[in-house]
């Protein structure tokens, strides 16, 4: 029978490696996650985006300016800046494939997901990486209510979600400019309620989200400007979200603190959460007592992730419900690197075409591009729409050619088999392995089956 | 002969589907269900219809808009002396004028008033009123077409591209498939993973699909340009409805436009437009027994946002294309957008249910009787009088 390890490292993690050993149990699997809230001095930050897109502004007008010498050093300067991206999602691949239980991982991925935010241009790329260092990683283990703040008030999502051309429309600003169409932009304000809080089905209206809409009107972000709120363009007057009250003196930061935590400890929050973390690391339909006592963890700790972690790590439905998940095509790809034996150091000396025809091309192809999901909805999580025929065909494919560009020489695919699998490895599979033709052939066996692609 | 319904009946009790059966293939069930094509595509993220077929001769229009939907003076094409097309569409003006391009501007599924695209998309696809839970809508509204399509097989539909289709998700076998996806497998590969999945009925199946269909691939489909993804959908599209395929549905997204609209949006149409002539050009003689529904989960708000753009609505467009079409009018009736007239005061006031269509073309081009349509197709739906979309 499979031990504690294998299955907190497939379920909660990225899956075993021949180089590292899970933790044993559900304390030192949650204590775990630790590692992932440590952001190092290579990061990207919001600090540092901020320098760089006030470079970038100067650059960019001296190259609309028409000095083709200017526009060379822009093309150069964002090309520089495009490697620091390339870097940072290297770093995002090199992190899951060297952390040893892979749990914090698996959960920046999965937080980055419930808070989506996606870039665009190569400054907005960044700051889509500065999201994840500055809003998700250093909460893993805290409050929800800090991270749900830290998240909807960033630049990236505030940008994301239109929140920064949201303006009162009796603000001064508004006022100020009569002839310009300054208005409500509601789209941050829905998307905190129907996917970020306390989800579609829960009770509010259309009133609930517009008077939402209103209170946020004054986040905004420009790099040249300090501080993420403009008074001036804040529609004046209280506003009644939920039926309570907020703001009505002077506009302020404080009245969008005050809504957001009440929106993270609402009971329609527990329950959203609680389901939404148990079908990500359980089943796509998950068992209700697994849900009823997330939801009593999240409502009774106030939102403490850290003991929601200690929850699923101790959830004898991770065995229970073994392989009824599919993994995603970044959780499949850092699981065959892991299984590989390819460390993190590897994958960070990736040249930029490695890079694109390894993983990045793939993972698109097999429908995850990098960094776009189609919606602030994040990926889908219901296995069909990884395991369609396309997507599979990717996988196969990529099991076919991908790992003896990645080790060599190929380990021995019976090796692999134990290293990737352990006791969990199907009667069929261990079957078919030896059977193969060829070490290739046996590998992509492995990293094709339904075995290594659920968890 | 062994009853179809029957059999996929029993086969959906013990968890199998019917794609992988080898008594299904394409040869027992050679009949074909007709001539007539049918594609649905999806656009995600709500287009405007306001903006796509601009009512220019609606006296409100001009005080609820100030940079989006200016009309014929700002480089629309006018229509019919009330609705102009949209500049990004402009290439389907042959289309219009060879009555082959039609749309309904004042339609919506029964969502109403949440207006979240997921929960709207969902009922889009699923084809089902509000009575049940949205949660709950796995299947859609093309794959009950596909149960009660006689003489039906697994190549009859296909969704094409990478995203999920719920549109065409259910009991009924039907493909799916991406013209990116190559697997270059040895015999011997090919059988051990045939066995290894055995046992796994979403990837027995999948894979299966999969073999199936790289064996039947017609050579160049891909073009491998980026930013053409919708046209090498429709050139695949339209390679397997120039086979035993008469249904097929992909989506377009993109379609969000809650700032910059007059930026986005003649990129977005573009797309739409090129689509559909690619569909046109390489469906050669069969373009003229097709209809292409082009469906958006809902409309946009009527007055321009703050941010030249335009937030989630009701009242939505409906766009129909094809030789099969009986085109070069505006079909329905149109709501007006005196405040008065407006849905809640923001938007469009929906006048149908973007089913009818749907439904009266299906049993124009598939022979589908009206009970059906109404009770499983789309339950709940009354069908109403006949818009003769199709000719």
């Amino acid at each position: 029978m499979p031990s504690y390890a294998e299955i907190a490292a497939i379920r909660l993690g990225f899956g075993l490696s021949p180089r590292l050993t899970p933790p044993a149990d559900p304390a030192g699997m949650a204590a775990s996650v630790a590692a992932a809230t440590r952001i190092g001095p290579q990061a990207v930050t919001l600090d540092k985006v901020r320098a760089w897109q006030d470079k970038g502004l100067d650059l960019g007008a001296a190259a609309r300016a028409g000095d083709p010498a200017a526009r060379d050093r822009d093309v150069a300067y964002r090309r520089r800046l495009g490697g620091i991206y390339r870097a940072a999602i290297q770093n995002r691949f090199a992190r899951a494939v060297d952390d040893h239980s892979g749990f914090g991982e698996r959960l920046v991925w999965f937080w980055a997901d419930h808070f989506t935010v996606t870039g665009g241009t190569v400054y907005w790329n960044l700051m889509t990486d500065a999201f994840v260092q500055d809003a998700i990683r250093p909460h893993l283990t805290g409050r929800f209510a800090d991270m749900m703040l830290a998240a909807e008030i960033h630049p990236a999502m505030v940008r994301y979600l239109d929140q920064d051309r949201s303006v009162g429309p009796n603000s001064a600003r508004a006022r100020r400019n009569p002839d310009k169409p300054l208005g409500l932009n509601e789209n941050l304000a829905r998307e905190m309620i129907e996917l970020h809080s306390l989800g579609v089905g829960a009770d509010y209206s259309q009133q609930d989200v517009t008077q939402l809409a209103e209170l946020l009107t004054g986040l905004a972000y420009h790099p040249r400007q300090t501080g993420i709120f403009r008074p001036g363009q804040a529609e004046p007057g209280a506003e009644t979200v939920l039926g309570a009250r907020y703001g009505g003196g002077r506009a302020s930061l404080d009245d969008i603190r005050g809504v957001i935590a009440d929106l993270a400890r609402h009971p329609a929050t527990a329950r959203h959460i609680a389901r939404k973390m148990a079908v990500h690391f359980v089943a796509d339909d998950p068992p209700q007592p697994l849900v009823d006592r997330l939801a009593a963890v999240f409502a009774d700790t106030g939102g403490d992730l850290g003991a929601m972690n200690l929850a699923l790590a101790e959830a004898p439905e991770l065995r229970q419900q073994f392989r009824q998940k599919m993994r995603q095509p970044f959780d499949f790809l850092v699981a065959a690197l892991r299984g590989l034996g390819v460390d993190g150091r590897q994958v960070r000396d990736m040249k930029p075409g490695q890079l694109q025809r390894l993983l990045l091309q793939p993972m698109t192809a097999m429908g995850q591009a990098w960094g776009s999901p189609l919606g602030p909805d994040g990926w889908p999580e219901d296995q069909a729409a990884w395991a369609s025929p396309q997507g599979l065909a990717m996988r196969i494919t990529w099991a076919l050619s991908a790992p003896s560009r990645l080790t060599d020489p190929l380990p021995d695919a019976r090796q692999l088999l134990r290293a990737a699998l352990g006791d969990t490895a199907s009667e069929a599979l261990s079957w078919a392995v030896p059977r193969a033709e060829s070490q290739a052939e046996g590998v992509a066996l492995i990293l094709a089956s339904a075995d290594f692609n659920r968890r | 002969m062994l009853s179809r319904r029957l059999f996929l009946k029993s086969t959906a009790l013990i968890g199998c589907s019917a794609a992988a059966h080898p008594l299904l293939s394409s040869a027992t069930f050679a009949a074909a269900p007709g001539d007539n094509r049918l594609v649905v595509i999806i656009l995600r993220g709500a287009m405007d219809g306001l903006d796509a077929f601009q009512p220019y001769g609606d006296p409100a229009l001009r005080g609820l808009r100030q940079t989006l939907s200016l009309g014929p003076d700002h480089g629309a094409t006018d229509l019919d002396g009330f609705f102009a097309l949209h500049r990004g569409l402009s290439e389907l003006m042959p289309l219009w004028q060879a009555g082959q391009l039609a749309f309904a501007p004042a339609v919506s599924t029964p969502y109403r008033d949440k207006r979240s695209h997921f929960d709207g998309q969902t009922m889009l696809e699923a084809g089902t009123g509000t009575d049940l839970n949205l949660d709950a809508q796995q299947d859609g509204w093309l794959n009950r077409l596909l149960q009660a399509m006689p003489g039906q097989a697994s190549e009859t539909a296909y969704s094409v591209g990478v995203s999920q289709m719920r549109i065409l998700q259910g009991q009924a076998p039907a493909k799916s498939w991406t013209p990116k996806a190559q697997m270059d497998l040895s015999p011997q590969a090919e059988q051990l993973l045939t066995r290894i999945y055995h046992d796994d009925p979403l990837f027995r199946d999948a894979s299966a699909q999969a073999m199936e269909i790289v064996a039947s691939l017609s050579p160049d489909l891909a073009t491998g340009k980026p930013g053409q993804d919708h046209l090498e959908i429709a050139r695949f599209a339209a390679d397997r409805l120039n086979g035993q395929t008469r249904i097929a549905s992909f989506s377009i997204g993109g379609w969000d436009t809650h700032a910059g609209q007059a930026g986005s949006l003649p990129r977005m149409l573009g797309r739409l437009a090129d689509t559909i002539l690619t569909l046109k050009a390489d469906l050669g003689a069969n373009w003229a027994r097709t209809t292409v529904m082009a469906m958006t989960e809902f409309g946009r708000t009527v007055r321009e946002n703050g941010s030249a753009g335009t937030d989630h609505g009701t009242g939505g467009t409906l766009l129909a294309a094809g030789g099969a079409v009986r085109g070069g009018r505006m079909m329905g009736d149109w709501p007006g957008l005196a405040e008065d007239d407006l849905y809640d005061g923001r938007d469009l006031m929906p006048l149908r249910d973007i089913r009818a269509y749907a439904a009266w073309a299906m049993h124009a081009k598939f022979g589908i009787d009206r009970a059906t349509l109404e009770g499983s197709v789309f339950p709940g739906l009354d069908m109403g009088s006949d818009p003769r979309m199709t000719a």
